[in-house]
């Protein structure tokens, strides 16, 4: 059995799945009888949620032009 | 270019523009995503770290042996190409205080400072408040040793194995970066949460 600071100091690793079999199976007895750390573990898990989904793919008019301009730029060498 | 596919009944000329179209093709196709990786990773030198990364590309484009490979490929690339920068940055002394990091649990600061009294769902309402130029700004704060494996792993779907294999470094580095940067990054949220007002404007 392990402790709340031993589980909660391992929630990432177990959702990120680096945690080995023995460490998985001691988180997962102790989050089975203990409410407040499952609520640290959906925490976790938001937080995770949050990182991933707070990729933004927004590109500056201004940078792409610049951008596609370097390529335009590289072909024209290349050409000549 | 370092090599050169030529194919049957095709001129070493064509060859190379056939190369020079399918470079464009991938790096076009591909500016979005590695402008927002670099933007995350070294923020105002975003652009100058995927110009970099178009130029290498473009010189070595020969030696990508799978096109389906293309994407990854470039990121590596880009990820060179702003270690460049964060290296620079990295010479700056290390001001953190681990221990403190360490000890510090958001799930309970929420818990205790309470700033949503009528909210039964009070994590998740904090996490709401952050937008993705708020999410960009905290990682921003954080050392740029301790950003880039978080940006990477957690943003962009790196495995550790991976980004340790690419930045030549033990796994067990990778992973400690990792969980260092998670506390970092859970500290950081709460201090701009209080600095930037972010939580009295979801208070009733």
């Amino acid at each position: 059995m392990i402790s709340c600071h031993e589980a909660v100091a391992q929630l990432w690793e177990y959702l990120d799945g680096t945690v080995d079999e023995a460490d998985r199976a001691l988180v997962d007895e102790h989050l089975s009888r203990c409410r407040r750390c499952c609520g640290e573990m959906e925490f976790a898990h938001e937080l995770r949620r949050l990182l991933a989904e707070s990729v933004s793919a927004d590109i500056p008019a201004d940078v792409l032009q610049r951008l596609n301009q370097t390529l335009e730029e590289m072909d024209r060498w290349a050409a000549t | 270019m370092a090599l050169l596919s030529v194919r049957p009944g095709e001129t070493v000329a064509e060859a190379l523009v056939d190369q020079r179209e399918s470079f464009r093709e991938l790096a076009t196709a591909q500016l979005p995503r590695l402008y927002s990786i670099a933007r995350r990773l070294v923020g105002d030198g975003a652009e100058d770290a995927v110009q970099d990364c178009l130029l290498k590309g473009y010189e070595r484009y020969g030696q990508l042996k799978a096109p389906e490979s293309g994407p990854a490929w470039l990121t590596s690339i880009l990820v060179n190409s702003c270690r460049d920068h964060l290296r620079a940055d990295a010479r700056r002394p290390n001001e953190v205080d681990f221990d403190e990091v360490e000890r510090f649990s958001l799930y309970r600061k929420i818990a205790y400072e309470d700033p949503f009294p009528y909210s039964d769902s009070l994590h998740l309402d904090f996490l709401d408040e952050f937008g993705p130029e708020d999410v960009r700004a905290v990682l921003m704060r954080l050392p740029p040793l301790y950003r880039m494996p978080l940006v990477l792993v957690y943003m962009d779907g790196f495995l550790a194995k991976e980004l340790a294999r690419r930045l030549d470094v033990p796994l067990g580095t990778v992973l400690a970066r990792l969980h260092r940067g998670r506390k970092l990054f859970e500290k950081q949220l709460w201090q701009y949460a209080e600095e930037t007002g972010l939580l009295k404007k979801g208070a009733p």
